[in-house]
């Protein structure tokens, strides 16, 4: 089992609910500060996000905070340099798009997540059948692949999905993008259709802005990650300590 | 050697696949389901031919182009695509697209568009079968192409401006699939080109295959026999998978003519973008450069995925042509021809000009696949020549 997995396995043994922020690299030179002040205010982990021109999967905020970070030149390499520099006190997952990994070449890439001292990514366009030479080159490191469900996902891929996934299985609380929050979503549903097959911690995202939607979703899940909510607030110029602030407003509504 | 069935994974040797968010897959996989079923069904096989020939106006004719082929030493003719109905060989795949979307029991479709044709015959074949249609084109192109914007909008579809990255066609893509996503369960995403995760890259070569089909058993009963050539511009590559699809066989060399602003094969490299592992202009950090053209349609850094395979093989060839060639070749074929070609199609046109009496040797025959008229270029064309002066 990877580091990344026993870590949020013992955070669930604790009888903890995980609180994972997500925060674009690059969007401000200062971007660290907010994934110290995410921790400080009570993260569990940080998704990092590294810019790509094309995010499928995200919406308007986030692609905004990806323009920003690629304007100011931030790639791959820059920012596995940049937090080679420091440590963290609790894990960091890579969310990003394929083409970086594959450009890179898969085994330069996975080597330089798990020098940065990154344990996990999330790839939403690598889907579980196209996600092989990946895993396998992640096989002989400490980099986790976590996969995503969906609300249209089908019961034989939930098996193969949850089977799959490591560190935690990533559920996505409704059919939409990042940062779009529309209706209650399907989120316990689609929970509890991972819970059926697999004891891998399961949290949920997309669409959680609200501290109190994410003590809703936490109360039938392992977690919650929150994005857009946050990264909007970084794009509006909120300081590391507003935005640690914040995580703690969901902290406190989690831990209720 | 035939145009291929791709793999199981949607592969064409290296090149093609999945890359989706898991939210899309249930939908290609049905989407997959329903196409091969469908495909191998004589009753929808019929219907979609009698529509086209019905409603798109096809067969299209074979045109020698007596007088071009006088000034340049070659034999050309051209498969007339830009007679088809909407004004270009978009209309065979959405044709295709909206009766599978029927079948599949949807109620609506999503497209995007460059230059508008994919939308406006999107729009189009929506209209006759009552569904529902929702094109995403760059603010860019709505400028560009204002009129094919209203056309649409006559139309019942609603249009919507994509403002993301460079407003043109690859964000039209982004954002389509985006839409998909939400609404995934009632609207089928009615992709324009032989591009995108498996199975539209096979799916929309089978539906073009009908020119290849069509042109090579004209150019067989006019008595020409197989062209020595066959030229086709390349934006994602539909209209040139349809054409090469006649010939891939045959001893014919296979051309297509990319932008070049956009050229994927010659300035490209492997990687994945909408959905697919293809040939990809790039930054040298793996982040996806714009594609700069005057024709919107070709405005893609990207090619489909069997266009890649068919480059790394040799089967087929891809040339650049520039942006100051294509104008003098649009008013050479008004003139000569009486034919105003599409910007795109103009592309093809061009390298036949350019390359006469070199890489196409004196007195070869050529098979010029028209893909569309220049209508919907007009009056970008007279801003251009009014700037020349
Ligand atoms: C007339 C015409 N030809 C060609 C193209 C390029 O598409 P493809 O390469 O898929 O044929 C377009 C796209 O808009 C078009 O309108």
């Amino acid at each position: 089992m990877k580091s990344l997995e026993r870590a949020l396995r013992q955070i669930r043994g604790e009888g903890r609910k995980a609180l994972v922020p997500y925060f674009m690299a690059g969007v401000t030179p200062n971007w660290r500060d907010y994934v110290h002040a995410a921790i400080q205010g009570g993260a569990d982990a940080v998704e990092i996000g590294l810019p790509f021109s094309d995010p499928l999967m995200d919406g308007v905020v986030i692609q905004e905070a990806g323009l920003r970070a690629l304007n100011a030149g931030t790639t791959l390499a820059s920012v596995c340099a940049e937090l080679q520099q420091e440590s963290f006190s609790v894990p960091l997952v890579a969310m990003t798009y394929y083409n970086l990994f594959h450009y890179d070449g898969l085994e330069r890439a996975a080597g330089r997540l798990q020098q940065a001292g990154i344990t996990g990514a999330i790839v939403p366009d690598l889907t579980l059948e196209e996600s092989t030479h990946w895993r396998a080159v992640c096989a002989s490191s400490d980099v986790a692949t976590i996969f995503m469900v969906a609300p249209s996902t089908t019961s034989d891929r939930f098996v193969q999905l949850a089977a799959a996934t490591e560190g935690f299985c990533y559920a996505a609380a409704r059919m939409a993008v990042t940062g779009r929050a529309a209706g209650a979503g399907d989120a316990q549903r689609v929970v509890d259709s991972v819970r059926e097959v697999s004891d891998v911690p399961t949290y949920v995202g997309i669409g959680i802005t609200q501290p109190e939607q994410a003590r809703e979703s936490s109360a039938f899940s392992d977690g919650v990650i929150v994005g857009s909510a946050l990264v909007a607030r970084v794009l509006a110029g909120d300081s590391p300590v507003e935005i640690e602030g914040l995580i703690a407003t969901f902290r406190d509504a989690i831990d209720g | 050697m035939h145009m291929q069935q791709p793999d199981e994974s949607g592969r064409f040797g290296d090149f093609g696949g999945r890359f989706v968010p898991e939210a899309l897959m249930p939908a290609c996989l049905e989407l997959e389901a329903a196409f091969k079923e469908a495909w191998s069904d004589p009753a929808f096989v019929g219907e979609f031919r009698h529509v086209l020939a019905e409603f798109g106006g096809r067969p299209t004719p074979i045109t020698h182009l007596s007088r071009l082929s006088d000034k340049l030493g070659v034999r050309i003719f051209a498969k007339r695509e830009d007679l088809a109905h909407t004004g270009s060989h978009k209309i065979n795949n959405v044709v295709g697209q909206t009766l599978l979307t029927k079948r599949m029991g949807k109620t609506r479709v999503i497209a995007e568009t460059g230059a508008g044709q994919h939308g406006v015959a999107t729009a189009t074949a929506a209209a006759r079968l009552g569904l529902g249609c929702t094109v995403y084109m760059g603010e860019l192109d709505t400028q560009r192409q204002e009129l094919n914007m209203f056309r649409m909008e006559l139309l019942g579809a609603r249009v919507v401006p994509v403002t993301s990255g460079s407003r043109t066609l690859k964000d039209a893509v982004n954002e389509a699939m985006r839409e998909w996503v939400t609404c995934v369960e009632d609207t089928h995403y009615c992709l324009g080109s032989v591009m995108g995760p498996h199975p539209f890259p096979w799916m929309v070569r089978e539906f073009q295959s009908i020119i290849g089909q069509e042109a090579r058993e004209q150019m067989l009963s006019r008595g020409e026999g197989v062209p020595d050539m066959v030229v086709a511009c390349v934006g994602g590559g539909s209209n040139a998978a349809g054409i090469f699809a006649g010939f891939a066989n045959t001893t014919s060399r296979l051309i297509g003519a990319e932008a070049a602003g956009g050229a994927a094969v010659a300035n490209g490299s492997p990687g994945v973008l909408h959905g697919m592992k293809s040939m990809l202009i790039q930054s040298e950090f793996g982040q996806i450069e714009e594609a700069h053209s005057i024709s919107a349609g070709l405005d893609y850094p990207g090619i489909g995925p069997e266009h890649a395979h068919l480059a790394a093989t040799g089967r087929a060839e891809y040339v650049p042509v520039s942006d100051d060639e294509v104008i003098p070749a649009l008013q050479l074929m008004s003139e000569l021809e009486g034919i105003i070609p599409a910007l795109e199609s103009a592309h093809a046109v061009a390298w036949i000009i350019r390359e006469a009496g070199r890489a196409i040797p004196s007195g070869s025959s050529v098979l010029l696949n028209l893909s569309g008229r220049g209508d919907k270029d007009v009056a970008q064309v007279r801003e251009m020549l009014k700037g020349q002066q």
